[in-house]
């Protein structure tokens, strides 16, 4: 058999980045094609280029035999290839309906919206998805927001599907139910290009599987001949991964409570509402939720970016809700942001620099009205040292390192504070596995010297890897807090859609 | 007295109409321009000079929208093509725009021409007080009510306007679904710098006519205000712009008719407004959800890495 699309080594470069080496793909008609890779692999980019937003310094695309050159995305929606980006490309004023309109090619210039609506509705009947059509996009989920994009596709009659990481921001409910469609669509002979990082939907989903790994293809293999472990060992290489082990510990001591805390709404977000939660000295405490349900509200009024509206937050009998008492104990606790490159790194400072961003008032590293250059070159290499960031030449800005240095650099400076509480947020977004796992190793360690962290993230198996206990908010609110020992998936995804469990 | 007031309030709102119709495209593209004074000026005299030496004040009008478009073409390519800073390219070509006209309309000062007449429109323009001084202006006027229609038209009922709004709001999600946003971005632009050409043009062709050098008086600013106050929306641009003429139509009054206040204070009272306005519609954006372009002032590149 012949493949619909074929990729033929593709080369494309960045300034100071060859993000693309000669990658090749083959893609079948009704197969899910899986692409495996860490981050920085180029995965992305490759769909970019299949998409038409990026052009490729070289390389072929070829469809049903015949080339292909994409000059823009138009090229390749008329050529059958449709993509859900990781960022969604909708408008979030916009009606669903506006937004599905966009994407269609064949409307007339003054369009009847009764007639269109009525299409577009079949269609959704069709495949069973339930979505008001006059409702603004910025007022649906995150999960409904993605039914969108699919519809999108659906209505332009794509042969090819691109899923960019579509699972990161559904409930495992909401990811089970994709999946099904999914297949529902490969039986009718739609090929789709699904890429994931989470082992169990590789496994789940396959039919083939390409590994890229720092921009070219190394490996194609098809189901039946590959299983977690040789995907995994594919996809590190050489890098090894730091293991830890979680001890058994008891917790006697309240660090840190927080009774009944409201905090005010942010665009698109949810606020906290009646937010109660205790944190136990030397705990892990992971906090599970689709993103946006008042995860990052959580975060910024416990680390003083944002001042609640109602509650009290205390710490060692010592109220710490208000401004005025709480600077001090701020500084008993450390932030990992959630866009570590806007808020956690001043980005075109050097390594050094970032290192003290939190302690250049420290004496230490002062000398009358001027900075301790020798101190805070000392403190630098000590702590390049301790965490095994690797950094480029001396002064080389911190945003040129790969995401897992900079997540280093972060942490390694939240941690030289010596601190009581960590609040991380999503720490290990987007990094491979190697820096993901210590990451977690260093948490652990933090732990074992009584440290507590709050751990946000939306990854479950990270969280029942860590955690202690774990907290699922839905709408600002926790609707349950579970054993990870005892507790199951599906138990965390009921409560994250906003159920409750008997 | 209300019918001259309200005559003379849609006669000075009407340049402002124009310059914010002009701006709104410009805006719901996601394209600030800042130029809108200059582009006025060089429409004012352009209009002026064609309608002088041709006694065609229709190839006047025309020459003013074609050479605001041609002036407001390099806006558009620096900020659509080159990428560059939309504040410091708009403010540059506001002082392009000042500088020029006042270089080349020196000639014309002092000149006079036979400007615009009234066209009452039949049996409404009978109607007792609204008739005469709503349905008995120039052409110009009828034409910048028609145009507040159409754009509105244009953009929530057509293609191209949905096509433009998701431009203006997510380049990136309009590009990904075959729309060609850079020539999106600059047909606005030149489209809407030849509306705020048609704006200067009014003021030297019909309001006044002659030409003084500086005559927008600051009306470009005025517009770019009026597009926050009016939401990005034609139809609120209207109400924004009379809302305008009227304070101005009054000041004026009150001068001609001597009050003890200085005219300096009285002449200040449209800008105070616009202040004021501006405060107004900023707070009011702070709560709910905004109608500005989201993509507002942010270049798109299609290759940029996020």
């Amino acid at each position: 058999m012949e493949p619909i699309l074929k990729i033929d080594s593709v080369v494309k470069t960045f300034p100071g980045v060859r993000a693309l080496d000669g990658v090749c793909l083959n893609i079948y008609e009704g197969e899910i094609h899986t692409l495996l890779g860490e981050n920085g692999a180029g995965k992305s980019t490759l769909m970019n280029v299949l998409n038409g937003l990026y052009s490729p310094d070289s390389g072929n695309i070829v469809i049903d035999g015949s080339p292909y050159i994409f000059k823009s995305p138009k090229d390749s929606i008329r050529a059958g290839i449709g993509m859900v980006h990781q960022h969604f490309m909708l408008v979030y004023s916009h009606t669903v309906f506006e937004n599905i309109l966009l994407a269609v090619e064949d409307i007339p210039f003054f369009f009847s919206r009764k007639r269109l609506k009525k299409r577009i509705t079949e269609i959704i009947r069709k495949f069973n998805i339930s979505i008001d059509l006059d409702e603004p996009i910025w007022k649906l989920s995150i999960g409904q927001q993605q039914w969108v994009e699919l519809i999108k596709l659906l209505l332009r009659d794509c042969r090819v599907l691109i899923l960019d990481e579509p699972t990161a921001v559904l409930t495992p409910q909401e990811a089970d139910r994709l999946f099904r469609f999914l297949k529902q669509l490969r039986s009718e002979g739609k090929s789709i290009i699904f890429i994931s990082h989470k082992m169990r939907e590789v496994m789940e989903l396959s039919d083939r599987v390409t590994i890229l790994k720092k921009g070219s293809s190394v490996k194609e293999l098809l189901r039946g001949s590959f299983d977690e472990n040789i995907l995994a060992g594919l996809m590190i290489g050489t890098d090894d991964v730091p293991v830890w082990e979680k001890t058994e510990k008891t917790f006697d001591s309240i660090i840190l409570s927080i009774e009944h805390l409201y905090a005010d709404k942010d665009k698109n977000m949810s606020d906290l509402i009646d937010f109660s939660i205790d944190l136990r000295k030397g705990e892990i405490l992971g906090i599970a939720g689709v993103a946006g349900n008042g995860q990052k509200t959580l975060a910024e009024v416990l680390t003083g970016l944002k001042n609640p509206k109602a509650g009290k937050i205390t710490t060692g009998g010592t109220d710490i809700t208000n401004a005025d008492s709480r600077q001090s104990h701020i500084a008993g606790i450390a932030h990992v942001p959630e866009d570590r490159k806007a808020m956690g790194i001043a980005p075109e400072m050097s390594v050094d620099d970032n290192l003290i961003l939190k302690s250049y008032k420290n004496k230490k590293f002062r000398k009358l009205f001027m900075q301790n250059r020798k101190a805070i070159e000392e403190n630098a290499r000590e702590q390049i040292d301790a965490f095994a960031i690797k950094t480029g030449p001396k002064g080389t800005p911190v945003r040129l390192l790969s995401g897992g240095n900079i997540q280093k650099v972060i942490i390694a400076r939240e941690l030289s504070l010596r601190p009581s509480v960590l609040v991380a947020l999503y720490p290990t977004r987007g990094l491979d596995i190697g820096s993901a796992e210590y990451v977690h190793k260093v948490i652990m360690d933090a732990r074992e010297q009584d440290m507590s962290t709050i751990l946000i993230s939306e990854d479950l198996d990270e969280l029942l890897k860590l955690s202690d206990r774990i907290a699922v908010m839905f709408r600002g609110e926790i609707t349950g807090v579970v054993d990870p020992k005892k507790t199951t998936r599906e138990e965390i995804g009921l409560l994250m859609s906003g159920e409750t469990l008997p | 007295m209300i019918e001259i007031l309200l005559y003379a309030t849609i006669k000075a709102g009407t340049p402002l109409l124009f310059a914010t119709l002009g701006a709104i495209i410009m805006e719901r593209s996601g394209i600030i321009n800042l130029g809108v004074e200059g582009l006025m000026l060089v429409g004012a005299l352009t209009g002026f000079s064609v309608a002088y030496t041709t006694h065609s004040l229709f190839l006047g009008v025309m020459a003013a929208f074609f050479a605001s478009m041609a002036a407001g073409a390099i806006h558009g390519f620096i900020c659509v093509y080159l990428r560059g800073n939309q504040i410091v390219s708009g403010l540059s070509l506001t002082m392009f725009g000042i500088g020029i006209t006042s270089l080349f309309g020196r000639s014309a000062v002092g000149l006079t021409i036979h400007g615009f007449d009234r066209t009452p429109i039949p049996l409404l323009s009978k109607i007792p007080v609204i008739g005469q001084a709503v349905f008995n202006h120039d052409v110009l006027v009828y034409f910048s009510v028609a145009l507040v229609v159409c754009i509105h038209l244009f953009l929530y009922k057509s293609r191209w306007g949905l096509h433009l709004r998701s431009v203006g709001e997510n380049p990136a999600a309009a590009d990904t679904s075959g729309v060609n946003v850079n020539l999106y971005r600059f047909s606005a632009v030149l489209i809407g710098s030849g509306l705020a050409g048609i704006g200067g043009a009014y003021l030297s062709l019909a309001y006044t006519p002659f030409w003084v050098e500086n005559m927008s008086a600051g009306r470009g600013w005025i517009a770019v205000a009026l597009v926050i106050f009016a939401q990005w929306n034609s139809t609120r641009a209207l109400a924004g712009a009379y809302l305008f003429g009227g304070i101005n139509a009054v000041q004026l009054r009150m001068q001609a008719m001597g009050t003890s206040l200085s005219p300096h204070l009285l002449m200040m009272l449209p800008y105070i407004f616009t202040i004021i306005v501006l405060i107004f519609a900023t707070m009011r954006l702070e709560k709910g959800s905004t109608p500005e372009p989201e993509a507002l002032g942010v270049p798109y590149d299609r290759e940029d890495r996020k």
